[in-house]
């Protein structure tokens, strides 16, 4: 599923030259529920990026579902953002003057889908993490952990083939991280691939597999 | 199409006073484009109009410079034997003089002419009589007088027969001019007291008009053209005075409506040139609204990226955003040109005329505005769909 070998990343910052990534290789299988755990300065956001094809890496290689990341344009990355990730972020990043519901239309409106279509397919995934009563709401009328549980249906709507969840349930109490834990499970369950990314300990545990990263390289991969 | 149009109305909605003042520039230049021209081809109708209501079948021609053969009656008779080319030929002459009658006193516009003139200009009496030959030929003190002057002057228009005071001569009055809003000379002294004599009377009368004739007027003989009869009067005049161009005119209405156009045209060519400016500064000031939109939604351009939104779709979204504003703007403007408009008809009811929306320039200004909203947001539209994805997402937060 993702092929990453030797992966470099340099950000000058001032004088330095920091090395976010640094050779990293790694695998991540089909229908896998991984988590990439490390401390903030470790890279791991970095490698966020470029697995979600957000960024691109200054050197190695990087294959999604067997492409070539690397050697693609920016409207292709967006095409493949679009119809392969779904992303979960930290902080929710849901659109603040559209509801729920248009919220997680929104990816399905770029992939150019017939109105009808749209409309079952967020109706499915609002289902799935249990807001189907919240769905005109507006993400200022909805707590953190119904905001996330939007976010999440935004992602599972375009039915990609992997989840990749930064920090989810970072800006959540427990009580609510764990409910958003649970959905992932879920979605693990129903066969979908899930990298997690955290600084939490307790939270990577919940992943079948943790990586580890530390100074942009993979130093630990527990099974 | 009808999504990214939800999306635009919706986005402009949230912040409606921004929006307002943003479109102001354009409601503003749209306004002064349509009311401008709008009021001039409003004006421009009503005197062409009335010019072509006065008959376009007439010719004026005045003679600069005689060469020693001055034009009288008898020569203007034997052209009108000769030519059938020619319908009427009246001579005219103006003055002014000081009138006097049984209710008041004042300023009179004299024209000394004969019974032709009548019919050449379409006078309408209101009673009496109009001047005769036997008048000419006699230089009889009589006098056709307008409803103005009857009331000024006498105190009723029932007023045939009454004596009138020219310059201390006395005329006795044998008709009245009914008030018609079709003549050109009375549109151009509307309100003024105008006396009608028989040319020879006011030869007579005036100390500075030349016995000769100077200026008359010509229409065109049954079944002829104004155009037949015009060459047939340059022929003559060529004749007459050694084949010098330059010592007669002839002029028509249809020469007339031509420079009034010209004129008009240039006049609303300039004025539109001046809204079209101010249209232009409100592009600008779409562009730099659009430009603290852009910047402002970095965040949400980075989520819609980062969802699979590629640049097209984005940079289409603040197009949209851009060119509807403006639309808005278009149609706002036009609406408040038509009610400026109704209340300048309310103003000018009095006046014999009437404004309407100028459909070619409404036209015009639409599409004018659409492509203001493309040009103007394109650079904001642009900026918008090249950020790239990673920092859009990142920014401010």
């Amino acid at each position: 599923m993702i092929d990453i070998k030797d992966l470099c990343k340099v950000y000058i910052v001032g004088d330095e030259k920091v090395r976010a990534l640094d050779h990293a290789t790694l695998h991540i299988y089909p229908k896998e529920f991984v988590s990439i755990i490390g401390p903030s300065g470790s890279g791991k956001s970095t490698l966020m990026n470029i697995i979600g094809c957000l960024d691109v890496a200054d050197a190695g290689s990087y294959h999604l579902d067997g492409l070539p990341i690397e050697s693609y344009s920016e409207n292709q990355l967006a095409k493949i953002r679009n119809e392969k990730i779904g992303f979960v972020f930290q902080s929710f990043n849901l659109i603040p003057k559209l509801t729920a519901e248009e919220n997680v239309e929104l990816p399905l409106i770029y992939q150019g889908l017939p109105r009808q279509e749209r409309a079952q397919r967020v109706q499915e995934a609002l289902e799935r993490v249990g807001l189907t009563k919240r769905a005109k709401h507006l993400p200022t009328e909805l707590s953190g952990g119904q905001q996330q549980r939007v976010a999440i249906a935004r992602a599972i709507a375009t039915r990609p083939k992997l989840i990749l969840a930064d920090e989810p349930t970072g800006a959540l109490d427990s009580k609510t991280s764990q409910e958003i834990i649970d959905i992932f499970h879920e979605l693990h369950d129903q066969g979908n691939t899930i990298v997690l990314i955290t600084h939490d300990p307790n939270v990577a545990k919940q992943a079948a597999r943790s990586i580890h990263i530390l100074d942009g390289r993979i130093s630990e991969v527990k099974l | 199409m009808t999504l990214s149009l939800k999306m635009a109305l919706r986005s402009i909605g949230s912040n409606k006073l921004r929006a307002i003042l943003t479109m102001l520039g354009i409601i503003i230049g749209v306004m002064a484009l349509v009311v401008l021209v709008s009021l001039v081809s409003g004006a421009t109708s009503s005197v062409t109009d009335t010019i072509s209501g006065l008959g376009s079948n007439l010719l004026t021609v005045t003679i600069e410079e005689d060469k020693g053969k001055p034009v009288d009656t008898e020569t203007l008779e034997t052209w009108l034997d000769e030519e059938e080319t020619l319908g009427l030929i009246a001579p005219y002459i103006s003055d002014t003089a000081q009138g006097s009658g049984s209710e008041g006193s004042g300023s009179l516009t004299l024209y000394g002419t004969t019974a032709e003139y009548y019919d050449i200009q379409g006078l309408q009496l209101s009673m009496g009589r109009w001047l005769k030959d036997a008048d000419q030929e006699n230089h009889s003190y009589v006098c056709v007088i307008n409803e103005t002057a009857a009331e000024e002057l006498i105190g009723y228009t029932d007023c045939v027969g009454q004596a009138l005071n020219l310059n201390g001569t006395k005329y006795t009055v044998i008709g009245v001019l009914a008030d018609d809003d079709n003549n050109l000379t009375r549109v151009f002294s509307s309100g003024s007291m105008v006396a009608y004599l028989p040319y020879s009377s006011l030869v007579r009368l005036s100390t500075t008009a030349p016995a000769e004739i100077e200026s008359f007027y010509v229409s065109a003989g049954e079944g002829h053209t104004v155009e037949e009869a015009e060459q047939t009067m340059t022929r003559l005049l060529m004749e007459r005075f050694d084949e010098d161009d330059e010592a007669f005119e002839i002029s028509s209405q249809d020469a007339l409506e031509e420079t009034m156009s010209s004129v008009t045209s240039m006049l609303t060519v300039m004025l539109g040139g001046i809204a079209g400016i101010s249209l232009v500064v409100g592009g600008i000031g779409i562009m730099n609204i659009m430009l603290v939109t852009v910047t402002e939604r970095t965040r949400e351009i980075g989520i819609r990226k980062a969802i699979g939104a590629n640049r097209r779709a984005i940079l289409t979204q603040f197009l949209m955003e851009a060119v509807v504003l403006c639309m808005m703007g278009c149609c706002l403007g036009i609406f408040l040109s038509w009610a400026i408009l109704q209340i300048v008809n309310t103003v000018v009811a009095s006046l014999d005329m009437s404004f309407s929306l100028n459909l070619p320039v409404v036209l015009i200004a639409v599409v004018f505005c659409f492509i203001i909203g493309l040009v103007f947001g394109l650079y904001p539209a642009n900026k918008a769909a090249r950020m790239k994805p990673i920092d859009a997402l990142h920014y401010g937060g």
